[in-house]
């Protein structure tokens, strides 16, 4: 309870700590290191398939284990990098953004975090019990159904289970926005980052329940004989594509929402402007997520639904640029006129723009039903999800990761290598995928394991896995600088960037309590008000005071265990039912201790606040 | 929350809230008598035989009012400080209605 | 200071939502129903695609037996009322009458469940339809089967609440507790609803 115990901690007192911990600021550095740890091997993964198709006729992988490396590494940078590493910046700053001392659940928001991360081993454990699944990273019935092996089962328990721990931290994040703002922090004075994150959490909340379903009906079918999509029984395949699509297209907004607002965050920081269109934005982030549930069908274009719904589905789709383009014209108008500084967020903001804009046009041209069923399963569509969700979602996560670093760990990252990472990994990204649209074009189908000579495929797919050995050494650039910086260890002020959010406010890292008095939020881009009309620091609503904390707790770590043990005894069956047993009692019994214990938390008492510092960013 | 010192206030703002419980409590009963009466329609049209044009519309819609009831007067969605559940409630069955939807009319095969 | 919410006694107008904590509770539990609505519209939505894909096996009309149906539904619906009888009484502080409504509830979804397994059990063995027999088979136990595990958790979360609490009374740090689990109690029931028109009504009227 007292703060001044953390001083020289051993490493099984630091376990211990990260194992119980429900504050979010450490829940972050845990998304942080789960989410790179899979970036990396879904990187890993990325890399063996641009060798594999470096030279046509390459034997260099199995065609088997080609299929299973490329299912990983699609399942992989969806659910185990891209998603982790955005709750891990929204787990950082949105509770600071917003002036809170605290998430909504604590101890929920740690039980999200433990699912994700036992579902990730689970799915990757696969590889050493005989193989991952093969089926494709959408594993569309009937081929998933068919799939020999376990390696589809691991991908359905494994999803699921890291489905659960999504839809809780979705739940804890739109709470926490409703209801724990600071006062004076009305909807419309949120930074961008907590409103995109806050509607990419209504989306989580309403597309995962479809996978859940989906993935449960796959695991029946697989391993308890259901027949949903087995035709023979009366089984139809395409239940799955629409399960799967109706979660499978709203989770690309998730995705790309909050990577949005990272933008959002960092052009007005660093161009020294307020935002342009604050409101169109919010508004544009609204409908974009209306507007993403009822879209879904454009991934099934050449599936048959007719041309009725398919006119529909594209005509929605086409609608979704409207608003995108609303934001893409505000961070014009946001950057013109400002005092630009090109520091390494800023630079990812820049080399962004143009590529996101890049995949947004190609989604237009896959929009048209009748256009689609030229590129349809084609290197053509892998060109444009790459150019959106690497373009947009990966640029953002780094943009935010150096952007928030000095918040997150007190220290700064060497601009000059962050410098060498954009360039590398930005001229890499290029290199890589924009000659795929035209290798799509000239009919190389996606998903292949190889390709034949003489085609006048062999010199693209080349330059193409140059680029990607770019990409991977602008990663490795990151990393050294990221051991580099946390070994150097050089302290930084709380507001290194002269931002002008309230997470500025406070010092770096922040104090496990956040703010030491709730702050009293006078309008948009608070800190830059008081820094214009006041003397800097933000104002205090309340007397200092107690502050009530919750207890750290070991339970979201049992609960999450259980499910995984669980897992293997549902898959294996047999004698391994005693697995399922044990999990699930590890689960349940987890659970019920939970419900049965009364957890009050306690407070940091007054005098001992009174004896740190003023609490400001000074 | 300790209020020792208003006592008599408190007795008085106990008496309110009770009497004010109480009225609640006769919508529900009315409510339920409502759902009962709802459930028996539903199940006497299955059971006579009624066309199916007939039946099938009645009973969805009756379904959907005894579904806005529970909604409403039994989990209290009428009362203030229910605006965000309501939104989000309404979402959900946006996206339910789509599924539903998708599944029923372009499940091709 | 902490322990304030531990008290019994003197409770304000609507106790759930008294303390930060409790309004919390109250808001993220209606977020997860409004997710569990698309949840059970995914799986109406997989049954109602293969209602009629029985594949040999029995169907719908061969089956299901709607007097049975029928009693499971005023079961539930009275279930559904009760446990507003006990929220009644917990909102004017009576923890012993909530207490007995509540257990009156448990007892309703005792029965309620015992019937849908007799149910199963039944079409199982009187007509052979297994979950694998078809399609059909399967999005049906899927579907019921989906809600009966509702009600088993539900029954369960009451049950322990109820053991739980029983000595202490009610404070603001239960109250939440206590109304969270009559939502789901209620969800239960809207579930219901949909499941006996579109499953076993529809099922009837083809």
């Amino acid at each position: 309870m007292s703060t001044t115990a953390n001083q020289k901690a051993g490493i099984g007192s630091v376990l211990w700590d990260y194992l119980t911990t429900v504050d979010h600021k450490k829940i972050a550095i845990l998304y942080l290191i789960g989410g790179m740890f899979f970036f990396l091997v879904g990187g890993l993964q990325a890399m063996l398939i641009r060798i594999q198709l470096v030279v046509p006729e390459n034997e260099f992988l199995s065609a088997q284990f080609y299929n299973e490396v490329l299912t990983m590494h699609g399942t992989t940078m969806i659910f185990l990098a891209a998603m982790p590493l955005l709750f891990a910046l929204m787990n950082a700053v949105l509770p600071l953004q917003i002036g809170a001392r605290d998430v909504a659940f604590p101890f929920v928001n740690a039980l999200g975090f433990w699912l994700f991360f036992f579902g990730g081993i689970f799915l990757n454990i696969s590889w050493f019990t005989g193989g991952a699944p093969d089926a494709g990273w959408t594993a569309y019935a009937p081929l998933s159904v068919f799939s020999e092996g376990h390696g589809v089962d691991y991908y359905a328990i494994g999803l699921q289970i890291s489905g659960f721990g999504t839809l809780m931290a979705g739940i804890n994040f739109l709470v926490t926005v409703i209801n724990m703002r600071a006062p004076g922090m009305t909807y419309m004075r949120m930074p961008l980052f907590t409103w995109t994150s806050f509607i990419a959490s209504v989306l989580i909340l309403f597309a995962f329940p479809a996978l859940t379903v989906g993935l449960f009906l796959l695991t029946f079918d697989r391993l308890f004989g259901a027949n949903f999509f087995n035709p023979d029984m009366g089984g139809n395949a395409i239940i799955w594509e629409h399960l799967f699509w109706i979660f499978g297209h709203p989770e690309v907004y998730i995705l790309i929402l909050p990577a949005f607002g990272v933008f959002s965050e960092v052009i007005p920081a660093f161009a020294k402007k307020r935002l342009f269109g604050y409101s169109s934005m919010v508004f544009a982030t609204i409908l974009i997520a209306f507007l993403g549930f009822m879209v879904w069908a454009h991934h099934m274009f050449t599936v048959g639904l007719g041309p009725i719904a398919n006119s529909i589905f594209a005509v929605a789709t086409m609608a979704i640029a409207v608003p995108t383009g609303i934001k893409i014209f505000n961070w014009l108008f946001t950057l013109w006129g400002g005092q630009i500084r090109m520091t390494s967020p800023m630079v990812f903001a820049l080399g962004f723009i143009p590529t996101f804009t890049v995949g947004g046009m190609t989604g237009v041209m896959l929009a048209s039903a009748a256009a689609d069923f030229q590129y349809h399963d084609s290197y053509f569509v892998v060109a444009h999800f790459h150019y959106v969700i690497v373009g947009g979602v990966v640029l953002g996560i780094f943009a935010g990761l150096i952007y928030w670093w000095p918040k997150m760990f007190g220290t700064f990252l060497n601009e000059k290598l962050n410098h060498w990472f954009f360039w590398l990994f930005f001229i890499g990204f290029h290199l890589t995928f924009f000659l795929q649209h035209f290798l799509g074009l000239m009919g190389m189908p996606r998903r292949y394991w190889t390709f034949l000579e003489g085609q006048n495929l062999d010199l693209f797919n080349l330059i193409s896995t140059i680029g990607a050995f770019f990409m991977a050494i602008g990663t490795l650039v990151f990393l050294f600088n990221v051991v580099k910086t946390q070994l150097k260890g050089e302290k930084v002020s709380g507001d290194p960037w002269d931002a002008r959010t309230l997470e500025w406010s406070i010092p770096s890292p922040p104090p496990f309590y956040n703010f030491k008095q709730e702050p009293l939020v006078r309008g948009l881009d608070p800190l830059w008000i008081e820094k214009m009309q006041g003397n800097g620091k933000i104002q205090p609503a309340e007397p200092l005071g107690d502050i009530h904390m919750p207890n750290r707790s070991l339970t979201p770590f049992m609960i999450s265990l259980g499910l995984f043990i669980a897992g293997f005894g549902i898959m294996y069956q047999g004698g391994m039912w005693v697995l399922a047993g044990i999990g699930f009692a590890t689960t349940f019994g987890s659970m019920l201790y939970r419900s049965l214990k009364d957890d009050i938390g306690y407070h940091v008492h007054k005098e001992e606040l009174e004896e740190e510092g003023d609490g400001s960013n000074g | 929350m300790a209020d020792h010192t208003n006592s008599v206030e408190n007795t008085d703002k106990h008496e309110f809230y009770k009497k004010k419980h109480r009225e609640q409590m006769k919508h529900q009963v009315v409510t339920f008598v409502m759902m009962i009466a709802f459930t028996l329609i539903a199940f006497g049209l299955v059971i006579a035989e009624v066309s199916a044009m007939f039946t099938i519309p009645i009973i969805l819609v009756l379904a959907a009012v005894q579904v806005l009831f529970q909604l409403y007067y039994f989990m209290h969605m009428n009362e203030e400080g229910h605006q965000w559940p309501a939104v989000m409630i309404y979402s959900g069955i946006f996206a339910a209605v789509l599924t539903i939807l998708a599944l029923t009319t372009i499940t091709w095969w | 200071m902490a322990e304030d919410v531990l008290k019994s006694g003197n409770l304000p107008e609507n106790p759930e939502r008294a303390t930060l904590e409790g309004r919390n509770k109250f808001m993220g539990f209606w977020f997860f129903l409004g997710g569990e609505t698309v949840l059970f519209a995914s799986l109406f939505g997989t049954y109602l695609a293969l209602r009629n894909s029985n594949a040999e096996g029995p169907a719908s009309e061969d089956i299901f037996g709607l007097g049975l149906v029928f009693i499971m539904t005023v079961l539930l619906l009275t279930s559904s009322l009760t446990s507003v009888y006990a929220m009644y009484h917990m909102k004017n502080n009576d923890f012993k009458k909530m207490q007995l409504w509540l257990g009156i509830t448990v007892v309703l979804g005792l029965a309620f469940l015992g019937m849908e397994i007799y149910e199963f059990y039944h079409y199982v063995h009187g007509y052979e339809f297994g979950y694998t027999t078809s399609a059909f088979s399967s999005a049906f136990y899927t579907l019921v089967g989906f809600h009966g595990g509702h009600v088993a958790f539900g029954l369960l979360w009451i049950v322990s609440l109820m053991i739980r609490n029983a000595k202490r009374g009610l404070n603001l740090y239960n109250t939440p507790k206590f109304y969270i689990a009559s939502l789901y109690w209620h969800f239960i029931d809207v579930v219901w609803v949909f499941i006996f028109t579109v499953v076993y009504l529809l099922g009837k009227v083809g």
